[in-house]
């Protein structure tokens, strides 16, 4: 196998229920060893495309590749090197977490070891409990710990984080950050932007089944928009702001003519958009776009 | 012992260690039709006659709530919690899935005939079946064919909340009209004429011929013919109709 070759590979996918398009030709790429996010709104098409790519759905049309396999005849040999957390499963209620890692980890080729599983996944304190007597973030600890237990190349996470508190959040991300720290590939899919920003390497912008931008997400400013925003305070005390593609010319600009007058210009900044401006405005500007089309 | 046999037994046995814990389950699966057996097998404890009908009209009765009750809602069950779908995620084969649940179901089967047999023979003087090897036959025919109506009836359940209406509105008239509880041969004209069409009818009539008259297999070829039809019947819909994951709406 290239070792050089994508973990995954996604050129011009399409994918419809009946008359609705829900994936409208997305492409994206992930490298091995890379934390990759899907980002986007509610009804995007990620968990889609996620699903298309764990071989749950067949795709309309396109090309996919997953470790080298076209996912879509679920061969085996794909599922044995591929951890899955859906976005929501239950699991076998009557049986304690060890238990079931255990049972699990009998599905796999060669799985790691089921205490050091338990350890990683935060559950030493609940290994012997039974699964219907575990709390909502327990849960999800125990879905990272099924996904683990065959020591995947490869993880998917569907909004692993939805409905969590802010601790239970804190927690999963650190376990993802452990598996990232393991050389894993991860492919997650996510309404939040901090979390995108938190964990992943690049991000794609995903709306309407079409990705809209895909970057790191420190970075996904400048390719997306050119933009800079320049504030300051005039005379009066109000805050004045401007957006510019050459902050320098500006910047001359306004500090001679702050200079020529001798007074000074308080609080005067030079920022980038941040993700999230750059998210609302993509989405929103498809949005506009949609409208004006369908007149 | 080759990798999918090994996989296949991991599972069985996971599937009987979490079913007796499980006390609900265990209840209605296992324990209702023997406390029938109990109740009936006192209620007629004078009539002979009454009881050489009862004790293989439970044995029947074992058998559909073994295999069509359980796995239709545990279909439901698994299929809703998205168990199937994470199964389905992982290397486990699903013929080695399946057919742990399958043996699972079977052993219930199993241990249930043996007891009702045991109770008939040394409770309620109906004697040892005269016919063993048509007994196993006409349980295996029934296993089949009650258990593939049983996962094919599961597609049909929207969620699990409705799956008790659904299942006993379908096994309770189901025991009653196939003569469970009475000879079915002396019940009015139009109910012995729907008793005639299902197959739990001709299970019983087998298997009152093999534990209780004796009577030969080839005068029970027909009722044989009639369980295998919905046997084959119920494969085709269980596995037509078959999906790991819940319908969206």
């Amino acid at each position: 196998m290239d070792s050089a070759a994508p973990a995954i590979l996604v050129r011009d996918l399409h994918k419809s229920y009946g008359d609705v398009e829900a994936v409208r030709g997305i492409d994206f790429e992930v490298a091995r060893g890379e934390v990759f996010g899907l980002l986007g709104p509610n009804g995007a098409g990620k968990t889609t495309t996620v699903e298309v790519l764990e071989g749950y759905r067949d795709r309309t049309s396109g090309i996919v590749s997953v470790l080298g396999h076209d996912p879509a005849g679920r061969p085996r040999a794909l599922r044995d090197r591929v951890g899955i957390v859906l976005q929501s499963s239950g699991v076998y209620r009557h049986l304690s977490v060890r238990e079931i890692v255990t049972h699990w980890a009998g599905f796999y080729p060669s799985p790691r070891d089921v205490e050091e599983v338990i350890d990683l996944a935060g559950l030493r304190e609940s290994a012997d409990v039974r699964t219907r007597r575990l709390s909502g973030g327990q849960a999800r600890r125990l879905d990272f710990a099924l996904a683990l237990v065959g020591d995947p190349e490869l993880i998917f996470l569907d909004e692993p984080t939805t409905g969590f508190d802010p601790a239970a959040r804190r927690d999963a991300w650190e376990t993802i950050r452990a598996l990232a720290e393991l050389g894993k590939t991860v492919l997650i899919t996510t309404h939040y932007l901090d979390e995108a920003q938190a964990l992943c390497d690049r991000v794609a912008i995903v709306k309407d089944g079409r990705v809209l931008a895909v970057g790191a997400p420190a970075e996904l400013g400048v390719g997306a928009s050119s933009r800079y925003r320049v504030s300051w305070r005039d005379g009066a005390g109000d805050l004045e702001t401007r957006e510019t593609d050459d902050p320098t010319a500006l910047l001359h600009q306004l500090t001679s003519a702050a200079l020529a007058r001798g007074v000074g210009l308080e609080d005067l900044s030079v920022t980038r958009p941040s993700l999230e401006e750059v998210y609302l405005e993509l989405t929103s500007e498809t949005a506009t776009a949609e409208r004006g089309s369908t007149r | 012992m080759s990798h999918a046999v090994a996989l296949t037994w991991r599972q069985y046995r996971l599937e009987r260690r979490m079913f007796w814990r499980n006390p609900s389950a265990a209840f209605f699966n296992f324990v209702l039709p023997l406390l029938f057996l109990a109740l009936f097998g006192t209620i007629f404890s004078g009539s002979q006659t009454d009881l050489d009908v009862i004790v293989p009209g439970i044995a029947g009765m074992s058998v559909m709530s073994t295999t069509f009750v359980a796995l239709a809602m545990n279909m439901v069950f698994l299929r809703e919690q998205g168990v199937l779908k994470r199964l389905r995620g992982t290397p486990l084969p699903s013929g080695a899935y399946l057919g742990g649940l399958a043996a699972h179901a079977i052993t219930n089967t199993a241990i249930q005939v043996s007891i009702v047999v045991a109770a008939g023979a040394v409770l309620f003087g109906v004697g040892l079946p005269e016919n063993w090897l048509m007994l196993a036959v006409f349980v295996a025919a029934g296993v089949v064919c009650l258990g593939s109506l049983g996962v094919a009836l599961s597609h049909a359940i929207p969620n699990f909340d409705s799956a008790p209406a659904y299942v006993n509105a379908i096994f309770l008239p189901v025991i009653v009209i196939s003569g469970v509880f009475y000879d079915a041969d002396n019940a009015p004209a139009f109910m012995r004429d729907i008793a005639e069409v299902l197959p739990l009818t001709h299970l019983i009539d087998g298997l009152s011929a093999a534990m209780v008259t004796g009577a030969p297999f080839a005068d029970e070829l027909s009722d044989l013919a009639v369980v295998a039809i919905w046997a084959a019947l119920g494969t085709v819909l269980a596995i037509r109709g078959f999906s790991w994951e819940a319908r969206r709406d």
